[in-house]
């Protein structure tokens, strides 16, 4: 395998990502991503110097919405699949020391 | 009259003609969910009573004359990544097990509107991802050609479902093959619009700018019907395309003469299976003999497609699988006492399979710091010239044929264990998405074990009319040469 | 010698656009609003939701981009910024790192050290969060997202500016161009405009910038000052030590006049960002260009003037008057009908100003007309209200905004003009107050005053002073 993932990159992206992984889903993560990459990497025989990096397949812009208030009070619609509710507002653990 | 024999625009003819009834017709497929579904899983969630009384009302419709079109009263399957308004919408995931939307796909809605009646909502690989149905929470579904076999994915249930007559047609979604190769795995027609055809709201997303909502038939025809019903301009979503020439049912015409069929040597080689070689050149010279002119060609670049679309897809699905979170909606893991952090963790480990995390490790890596020019933005140029080779080849052919997988349906738990080997499964369908192509498969016989072969027709962008009559020519020729 | 310190500031200044709805769906942006009564799935992040751009925005923010002359970017595009964070529900933010839509603009400030240029790196289009709200009791937070998808334009100037009277002259000019473009309020209190500083010293004279922190939690001027002063004491205590600086955010604390940083380790500072899959490029012609252009408002620089030539005021007035947006217009208005504007500023400068500082009010958040305040000083030129009469008037008209004309008429409030009745009760005020007539003619002018004040009274104030006064002292000399 070219690439080879280590702990720290692992463990970082799981930080992005915000997954938990067992030592022995680390393990399995590291070879599985070790061996995608080393297939992306085949990406490189192509020379794509002077490609523009295509985002968007069809030329389409300029999609806008006018500035009009057409949503009501939807909030028990918006609340009902709520884990936890109170006051009307959406319950987490707390964001701050 | 076996109802179920008939297809979608048969049973809503009939219907209008009073020679069955859209309850009756609905009833029909209870019975068959009642006998098969147990055996096939093709289904997450099915709404009955809601089923019933929509049945009554469309019926109602149907006879003041206020529904006329071809899918009035005819029972429909939605892949569950489709919201559905008080219907559980679960993406086949633990993470969504309890979400019920408080909204309906706009593609959904337009299926209400022409009358449609909606069973339930089928299984389908967690959130898309993967080609066999089995990465669903909720279990696997059997490829009704023969239930040891996988009925393809990620839209299996809704391929199977169609196939098993547990629906009349389906929706599914297509992010790299995942109508495509299903209704190949299951002998049905599927096809992948071009790219902004069909409205995303209301679709789960996957891969934003690879995703695109598709019917699952089981002819060219109901699939020409029921393009025509789900093709719109909407306003909520920004990618999707004002078009006019959106009835698709003129296109069925059994005429390819004259029509320029590229058929890609890069299709052909090493990897596919020789029965499925065989089936798919045996359809092209079926549609020689009807006239149209074949010719073979190098598309190019054929094997990087997989590369740029796992880069590609995987980077939007680590973003688009953010809003999973715990906070919002869906599953949440217990405890009170856990930190921010900790419960966003817990919650998207515990709520997300492997095949997920994987994609989802995978694209957060390919964005980070550092990694982003040279994974997604090599992959974003690549696609480029994907697209390019696509312009090119459409520059001298209509149509593009291929098979829409190496091989005919896996055996259930063969494909898991390697991920990459299966992702390889998808090497005739995922450019497509990247050129965001129109491309329909339909049945082309099958191989000695008598599972299905799927053949692929490919289109440039808004050319579904080509394909649909190419599709039905052959459709046609098939029907009337073994009647005949 | 002790080694000199200079050091070198860029702001992140974020301004919420004053549009009706939010940047991406069609909720409203109203304030106030019972929490999560402003949302939809789009805002709130629910699945299967797509954003489609609020035209309003492009078209204020390109207005900003042509009022600090910026270039405006001729393709655009949204990018993704992706974290996770409760207040903010998709888990990314929808923003503009790789094409923002304006670039290399500048604004020219001027402190008692003389005029600067400011630059500015670019402006860009994004949403805003929404509100956490702590509950103590419970030892929890609870989320509110009627503030997400607000639109903001964060306007990034370069590290231009080196002390805290450059920082405020250049926000002050900021808030005063967008101000006068009408898309935003800029409120640094209230959080409609809001800044981040980027802060580094170095050593006189170095070629090199030193490594910058970041500050948040900058809630007003006087904030920002003191966060300045403290973090280039900081950072040059830590180099003095020999220590080095940390690039990092910090939470500025204004009570303790302390910084604390941010970052924990679950933060990894690594936003992925990569263009919006969902959202289309937007392209901005030459036609468009134009229409924001002509649309451009007098701006405060070029009023100030006007004011001086037009209408003559003292540049004391013109200062103020200037100053807030909404006090110019209602002073142009005014004018406009009346034809006295150095009678329209005292009113606007006086009496208004003071009833809005005592209801801690701004002048955007008047309510009278200028209809009324023409009509409040056409009855005062006119002698048909006396002057605290005007002033009572007056108070109710900012309150509730009556018409003065009638209020003046229905509550009877008229001066009294009959000479005849004003001499019948000057003449009972001096016989009923023999005491202070005589202290008068004994010579102490004083006693006037108070005779003033009885026959005032007597007349319910309902009378022109000047006229009692002249009247006494005929009885009296």
């Amino acid at each position: 395998m070219a690439n080879i993932i280590s702990d720290e990159t692992i463990e970082y992206v799981s930080i992005l990502a915000k997954l938990e992984l067992s030592d022995e889903q680390k393990e399995a993560a590291k070879k599985d991503m070790g061996r995608m990459l080393d297939y992306i990497d085949k990406l490189n025989e192509l020379d794509t110097s002077g490609v523009e990096p295509m985002s968007h397949v069809f030329p389409v812009r300029n999609v806008f919405r006018e500035d009009v208030v057409t949503n009501r009070d939807e909030s028990e619609q918006i609340l009902k699949n709520a884990p936890e509710e109170q006051d009307n507002m959406f319950v987490v653990p707390r964001t701050f020391e | 009259m076996d109802i179920l024999s008939l297809t979608a625009v048969e049973l809503s003819q009939a219907i209008r003609e009073g020679r069955t009834t859209a309850p009756e017709a609905l009833a029909a497929v209870f019975e068959r969910i009642a006998k098969k579904e147990a055996e096939y899983h093709c289904y997450i969630t099915i709404e009955k009573e809601k089923a019933m009384q929509e049945a009554e009302k469309v019926q109602a419709r149907i006879a003041t004359g206020e529904l006329t079109g071809p899918l009035a009263g005819v029972p429909v399957a939605i892949k569950d990544n489709l919201c559905t308004e008080g219907t559980l919408t679960t993406c086949g995931s633990k993470i969504l097990e309890n979400f019920v939307p408080t909204y309906s796909a706009e593609a959904v809605k337009l299926l209400q509107k022409a009358g449609a009646v909606i069973i339930g909502k089928t299984n389908m690989d967690e959130f898309a991802m993967g080609s066999t149905t089995e990465t669903s929470y909720f279990g696997v579904t059997k490829n009704p050609a023969d239930i040891t076999r996988v009925p393809g994915g990620s839209s299996g249930g809704s391929a199977a479902a169609v196939a098993a007559g547990e629906c009349f047609f389906a929706l599914g979604s297509d992010t790299g093959g995942s109508i495509r190769q299903p209704a190949g795995c299951c002998g049905v027609v599927g096809l992948k619009p071009t790219y902004g055809t069909v409205s995303r709201y209301g679709l789960v997303a996957y891969g934003s700018s690879l995703d695109q909502i598709g019917p699952l038939t089981k002819d060219v025809a109901d699939c020409a019907a029921v393009l025509s019903a789900i093709a719109s301009h909407d306003e909520k979503d920004s990618t999707s395309i004002a078009r006019t020439d959106t009835d698709f049912t003129s296109a069925l015409v059994q005429d390819v003469k004259g029509l320029k069929i590229g058929i890609p040597r890069d299709y052909f080689s090493e990897g596919l299976d020789p029965q499925v070689k065989d089936a798919v050149l045996r359809a092209a010279k079926v549609l020689e003999q009807n006239g149209a002119i074949l010719e073979k060609f190098d598309l190019s670049l054929v094997d990087y497609a997989i590369p740029t679309y796992y880069t590609i897809a995987a980077a939007e699905a680590s973003s688009n699988l953010e809003r999973f979170d715990g906070i919002k909606y869906g599953y949440r893991a217990p405890g009170d006492t856990l930190g921010l952090h900790e419960m966003y963790k817990k919650t998207r480990s515990e709520g997300f399979g492997e095949e997920v995390k994987r994609r989802i490790m995978l694209g957060s890596f390919v964005l980070s710091s550092g990694y982003y020019d040279a994974y997604y933005l090599k992959a974003l140029k690549v696609k480029a010239m994907i697209k390019q080779a696509f312009d090119e080849a459409f520059s001298r052919y209509d149509i593009i044929l291929g098979p829409v997988s190496p091989t005919t349906a896996p055996k259930l738990g063969e494909s898991l264990s390697d991920p990459l080997k299966m992702y390889l499964g998808d090497i005739y369908t995922i450019s497509v998405n990247l050129a965001g192509l129109p491309a329909i498969s339909l049945p082309c016989g099958k191989d000695d074990q008598g599972l299905p072969i799927g053949l692929q027709l490919i289109g440039d962008c808004y050319s579904e009319k080509t394909l649909i009559r190419a599709a039905y020519t052959y459709e046609q020729a098939v029907k009337t040469g073994k009647e005949a | 010698m002790a080694k000199q310190y200079e050091t070198v500031i860029g702001l992140e200044v974020h301004v919420e656009l004053a549009t009706k709805t939010k940047i991406f769906c069609g909720c409203s942006t109203a304030f106030g609003g019972a929490p999560n009564t402003h949302t939809c799935p789009v805002c709130t992040g629910m699945p299967g939701s797509l954003p489609v751009l609020n035209k309003k925005v492009l078209e204020y923010a390109v207005a900003v981009g042509l009022a600090t002359n910026c270039d405006i970017t001729r393709v655009c595009k949204f990018d993704r910024k992706n974290y996770f964070y409760p207040d903010n529900p998709q888990n990314y933010q929808i923003s503009q790192l790789y094409l923002p839509i304006c670039r290399n603009g500048c604004v020219e400030i001027e402190t008692a050290d003389g005029k600067k240029n400011v630059g500015i790196h670019e402006i860009h289009m994004e949403e805003d969060a929404g509100k956490l709200i702590h509950d103590d009791w419970a030892d929890r937070t609870l989320v509110d997202y009627n503030r997400s998808g607000v639109p903001l334009i964060e306007i990034v100037s370069e590290p231009d500016m080196r002390s805290a009277e450059e920082v405020i002259a250049y926000l002050e000019k900021l808030r005063m161009r967008i101000q006068y473009l009408g898309v935003s309020d800029c409120k640094l209190q209230e959080g409609s405009m809001r800044a981040d500083v980027n802060l580094s010293v170095r050593e006189v004279g170095a070629a090199e910038y030193g490594t910058r922190t970041e500050m948040k939690n900058l809630n007003s001027f006087k904030a920002i000052s003191h966060a300045i002063s403290c973090e280039r004491e900081r950072q040059i205590d830590l180099l003095e030590a020999g220590k080095k600086v940390i690039q990092e955010t910090r939470h500025f604390d204004d009570n303790k006049g302390e910084s604390y940083p941010m970052r924990s380790k679950e933060d990894a500072q690594d936003y992925r960002y990569f263009p919006d899959p969902d959202l289309v490029p937007v392209y901005v012609d030459d036609m468009f260009l134009q229409e924001i252009k002509d649309r451009e408002p007098e701006f405060r620089e070029a009023k100030m003037l006007r004011y001086e030539r037009e209408y003559g005021l003292p540049a004391y007035d013109i200062e103020i008057l200037t100053g807030e947006k909404a006090l110019a217009d209602l002073f142009e208005a005014t004018t406009a009908i009346c034809g006295k504007p150095k009678l329209v500023s005292n009113w606007l400068m006086g009496e208004t100003l003071r009833l809005c500082r005592e209801k801690n009010m701004d002048a955007s958040d008047l309510r009278f007309s200028p209809d009324n305040l023409a009509k409040l000083i056409d009855l005062t030129e006119t002698k048909t209200i006396n002057g605290s009469v005007a002033k009572e008037v007056f108070e109710v008209m900012f309150e509730e905004n009556i018409d003065p004309a009638a209020y003046v008429e229905e509550k009877g409030l008229k001066t009294v003009g009959d000479e005849g009745l004003l001499r019948k009760t000057v003449e009972e005020v001096l016989a009923a107050n023999p005491q202070s007539v005589s202290d008068y003619k004994g010579g102490k002018q004083k006693a006037i005053g108070f005779l003033v004040g009885q026959t005032m009274k007597a007349m319910k104030g309902k009378a022109d002073p000047a006229m009692v006064n002249q009247l006494l002292r005929e009885y009296l000399d």
